[in-house]
């Protein structure tokens, strides 16, 4: 009898990419521990943080306005809200920390303008209206672009995506039922709505990224399965989607050229500024500035806090195994 | 083995979808709900409608206005979890408030201040967004700011345990609806105790600047904590007739549950006087800080500018 011991068999890079491509073809799921290329896993911790930190930025806008909401009700689901915000957070941060990188690293990136955020958020709330404004457009816009993420080749961030898009379904709903009520209202307040939409419509089709001819990761991350849809085609697919609610609302989207092609069966549709666009993306936002800095405060005048926890959870830990 | 889900079709999509249908089945409905729609309203027999209403309001606003203060946290606490549990107990307050509220305009409708004939603003928030810093019967503990981290804490751990004392015996009110918000308020003021209570031991152990804010927090609010405990007439009758505490009488109670916190953290009980009132008024007589007509301020400012709003 043979004595000898086979050597573990160590797959090669070709059989690995070669494992790697057929999950991705049959559309199942990469998990943490599986082999992946570098460049994929750089893509999603850079796609998955820069979720993440737009959940955590994306709380500033809206919290702006929890001291200010004008019944307790109102303030009640708002609040609640931008808890959620801050979940969503969490569970993304938790997503990218199975890829290896932590939830410090990460908020040291976003501080210093290293990782990016969903431009939107540099956008400032001129009124308690945009609450609604921003649940309706704002979270619709997100829906339409993360309800395909739910399918996305990474395990984790799927998972996660399922859970985020059922909140943000509700939110949005919470949103589209202010503006509603405001709507049954007085004169005044079916102004404010209108105004807030006027402003919020081009920023809220700004949030599918630029065009299909100018997004440059778009490509790629298509082939990897981590993105699913064009922004050209989640832009059409919102704007059809929202030109029926705005009717049932009774506001007017500010755009002269948004007319139904009964030939495409879509929506013609002017495009928004895309110079303001790169303008906010490149830091020259309304509130860039302010919602960086307003994080950096939090998380700086928080430091002591968390090194005050972890001082005390090793002292606590010494004193266990002593 | 749990099902994956790794190939649903797009029916998160319905939802999106499903935003034009009839909404009568969403969780925050079209319609405002009475918050005591079905609950029996009427007044005790032997018990003065206004002393109960006074009573509830006092109870109302130290939540309402110590919820708007914790809701100044939200995207600014020291990290992810704890902008999470202090929204948490802001919300929980707030909760607490609106039902406490709408019982003292069922109780006293004459409390509640008159709007436009057409306004459709409910009791709850015409107490809340209508009334005057000098009608405001809180603790000035529930309003001053909210300083550091620490100071939060200490707050929050103060006003818990004094809370869930009162609740505890509030819960055999005979008043129906007092005796419902203090027995669902018990559980909840009781993880707001746990909560305050580990953070408060986790910064006096933690490091030598988590120590000194905490005891800095500590000094600082102290002079707040006796107001606490008077019994302002309204208590008194409240608690005479049987629908109220007397919060005098727990005083010895949550006493020994602070004496706890500070022995394990190693805390000495600040030595300082309470906070004098104004010819004796204080917090639940209307007379507060100078806090308190700023928050007031910001709180009201968008539901007073529109007396007929409808949100």
């Amino acid at each position: 009898m043979s004595s000898a011991v086979a050597e573990p068999e160590v797959p090669g890079l070709p059989e690995l990419e070669g494992h790697f491509t057929a999950t991705i073809e049959h559309a199942d799921r990469i998990e943490p521990r599986d082999w992946m290329p570098d460049g994929y896993r750089k893509t999603l911790v850079r796609q998955i943080a820069q979720h993440a930190h737009s959940e955590i930025i994306g709380m500033q806008p809206e919290g702006n306005w929890i001291g200010r909401a004008p019944s307790l009700r109102r303030k009640a689901i708002l609040l609640a809200k931008v808890q959620d915000e801050a979940g969503h957070g969490l569970y993304l941060y938790s997503a990218t920390e199975t890829l290896g990188v932590s939830r410090d690293e990460l908020t040291e990136m976003l501080i210093s303008g290293k990782q990016k955020y969903s431009s939107i958020f540099n956008y400032p709330t001129l009124s308690y209206t945009d609450v609604g404004t921003i649940g309706w457009l704002v979270d619709g816009a997100a829906i339409c672009n993360q309800v395909p993420l739910c399918r996305t080749s990474f395990g984790p961030y799927g998972r996660a995506m399922i859970r985020i898009c059922k909140e943000e379904s509700f939110h949005q709903r919470q949103g589209y039922e202010l503006l509603m009520t405001m709507m049954r209202g007085t004169d005044e307040q079916r102004a404010m709505v209108q105004e807030s939409v006027n402003r919020f419509w081009w920023p809220a089709l700004m949030m599918f990224g630029p065009p299909d001819e100018d997004s440059s990761n778009t490509e790629q991350s298509m082939a990897w399965g981590i993105k699913t849809h064009t922004n050209d085609e989640l832009r059409q697919r919102f704007v059809d989607m929202s030109v029926p609610q705005a009717k049932a609302l009774g506001v007017t989207l500010p755009d002269p050229d948004l007319v139904w092609n009964e030939e495409r069966g879509q929506h013609d549709f002017g495009q928004p500024d895309w110079d303001e666009f790169w303008a906010v993306v490149k830091g020259n936002g309304p509130c860039n500035a302010q919602r960086i800095a307003h994080r950096k405060q939090a998380w700086d005048e928080g430091a002591w806090v968390r090194e005050a926890a972890t001082a005390f959870a090793t002292a606590a830990g010494e004193e266990k195994s002593a | 083995m749990a099902e994956v889900h790794t190939h649903d079709p797009d029916d998160h999509e319905s939802a999106y979808a499903g935003l034009l249908v009839n909404d009568a089945h969403w969780a925050f409905g079209t319609d405002f709900e009475d918050p005591l729609a079905g609950v029996d309203t009427t007044v005790p027999d032997g018990v003065d409608a206004s002393t109960l209403a006074t009573y509830c309001l006092m109870l109302g606003d130290d939540a309402l206005v110590l919820s708007q203060r914790l809701s100044e946290w939200c995207s600014r606490a020291p990290d992810l979890e704890e902008d999470i549990a202090l929204a948490n107990i802001a919300l929980d307050l707030l909760g607490q408030s609106r039902l406490l509220l709408a019982r003292a305009a069922a109780a006293d409708p004459s409390i509640v201040p008159a709007l436009p004939e057409d306004s459709p603003v409910p009791d709850e928030d015409r107490l809340a967004f209508f009334r005057d810093d000098l009608q405001f019967r809180n603790v000035r503990l529930a309003e001053v700011a909210n300083g550091d981290f620490a100071e939060t804490v200490v707050r929050v751990l103060l006003f818990s345990s004094w809370r869930l004392a009162v609740f505890e015996q509030l819960s055999s009110s005979r008043d129906a609806v007092l005796a419902a918000v203090a027995a669902k308020g018990v559980k909840e003021m009781a993880y707001h105790r746990d909560f305050s209570a580990r953070w408060f031991l986790t910064l006096a152990r933690g490091t030598e600047e988590s120590r000194r804010r905490l005891v800095a927090g500590l000094e600082q609010l102290w002079p707040l904590w006796p107001e606490l405990f008077e019994t302002h007439s309204a208590e008194r009758e409240a608690a005479a007739a049987g629908v109220g505490v007397d919060p005098a009488q727990v005083a010895a109670e949550v006493d020994v549950v602070l004496e706890q916190v500070f022995a394990a953290s190693g805390v000495d009980r600040p030595d300082r006087g309470a906070l004098a009132g104004i010819q004796g008024k204080k917090g639940r007589d209307g007379h507060h800080t100078e806090a308190m007509s700023k928050i007031l301020a910001e709180m009201q400012v968008v539901a007073r500018a529109h007396p007929r709003g409808r949100w």
